[in-house]
């Protein structure tokens, strides 16, 4: 099934916001650095890495948990669609 | 242990009879005069930070006013208490065992742990053994993600990452260990009227390696200024035995074997030592990396670090708020 990135970035947008800025995602950009501005722990990681397991139906190895690949949401599209053609 | 030597060990030597000296006459005023209790209580686990701080407090109150305390559990590593006993001889203190594996039953810690770890390795049972593990972030760039390796009772061991939910269960369930011994600690401190000493050394402290309420809990903590090299410069000075000056730091947590390193640190002690020394001082990555024989690359990620450790060390340092 060919994967409509616009919406991929919608839902993972709103997976970022609901559980991380607590539904205040006005200041949250797609190019914007999870690890610089501090919007996920750890176990942030650990939730965000099952959510998109568990949402589009891939094995994330971990070589491939890297910021390239998760920092913020644009690079987690990108590595979305890589992972899904 | 950390080695006496290493590249950028000259940044973190201190003058350890000047430090020793600051600390015995800080720990006096606040005991007798600012908190005005009559001695400290020291939980000692046999290693090198708790000991450090029962040779302290013994050395500023006096041996006849601290009480150390034992509390071993069912998991505990036995060299725990044999080494524990050897501080508390040594300073001739008067010490207690309190055996707290009954509290942690009570409380579900091992049944909730065991029903956690079966979200992710579901034959885990019985005569099973486990430790919770992060990725080295010294040595490449990438997310610190948990998990856990289980060692079945035939010894065949296996790596499984752990889902939010089973780690989050497992990190609850043990914490109820650090939680109950200070309770412990509490009490007896209600008993003596006495302060209860925290044993947590910079590096615990300012990035958040602490259980709230557990092991972070304390009326005065005379190392938590102290980089773990500088503790162990503290040891060699007051005479702490050499077995403990040489034993790896150990979690003692879990029921396999579990560096520091493993569960939090991600990288070698000294490295992340040089590292918060380089942050909290304002030395530029490149400077760092030159005086530690690290690499660029190595420094950056250690930086990186350290800055979302302390992100999570917020929570864990704050006091209640009243609004």
């Amino acid at each position: 099934m060919p994967l409509e990135m616009a919406s991929v970035t919608q839902q993972v947008r709103a997976f970022i916001v609901q559980n991380y800025l607590f539904d205040r995602g006005d200041q949250l950009t797609d190019d914007q650095s999870f690890l610089e501005s501090g919007i996920i722990d750890s176990t942030g990681v650990l939730e965000l890495v099952a959510f998109l397991e568990k949402t589009y139906g891939i094995a994330i190895d971990d070589d491939e948990l890297i910021p390239e690949n998760l920092d913020s949401i644009d690079r987690i599209s990108k590595f979305l669609k890589s992972k899904l053609s | 242990m950390i080695a006496e030597s290493f590249p950028g060990a000259s940044l973190l030597r201190i003058d350890p009879k000047a430090e020793t000296d600051r600390i015995v006459a800080g720990i006096r005023d606040i005991v007798f005069n600012q908190l005005r209790r009559r001695g400290a209580v020291i939980g000692v686990s046999g290693g090198i930070d708790s000991s450090v701080v029962a040779f302290l407090c013994a050395r500023a109150l006096g041996s006849d006013r601290i009480q150390i305390l034992f509390t071993p559990e069912a998991e505990s590593s036995p060299d725990s208490l044999r080494l524990g006993r050897m501080v508390a001889d040594m300073l001739k203190a008067r010490s207690a065992v309190e055996d707290i594996s009954q509290i942690l039953e009570g409380a579900g810690c091992y049944k909730r742990r065991d029903e956690a770890i079966r979200l992710v390795v579901p034959e885990y049972g019985e005569n099973y053994k486990s430790k919770i593990v992060l990725p080295s972030a010294y040595d490449a760039s990438r997310y610190s993600i948990f998990s856990i390796v289980v060692q079945s009772p035939d010894g065949k061991t296996r790596k499984v990452r752990l889902s939010p939910e089973a780690y989050l269960a497992i990190v609850a369930a043990t914490n109820f260990k650090q939680r109950s011994r200070k309770m412990i600690e509490y009490h007896y401190a209600d008993l003596l009227q006495y302060a209860v000493a925290g044993t947590p050394n910079r590096l615990e402290y300012e990035l958040g390696f602490f259980v709230k309420n557990g092991d972070g809990s304390a009326d005065f903590k005379p190392i938590a200024h102290l980089y773990k090299s500088q503790v162990f410069q503290l040891a060699d000075y007051l005479g702490v035995p050499r077995e403990i000056q040489e034993r790896r730091p150990t979690t003692d947590t879990y029921t396999m074997d579990q560096s520091q390193e493993e569960f939090y640190f991600m990288a070698p002690l000294e490295k992340v030592d040089l590292c918060l020394y380089g942050k909290n001082n304002g030395i530029s990555v490149s400077d760092l990396a030159r005086l530690s024989q690290m690499e660029v690359q190595q420094v950056e990620r250690m930086y990186q670090m350290i800055e979302s450790s302390r992100k999570v060390a917020h929570y864990l340092l704050s006091s209640p708020i009243v609004v």
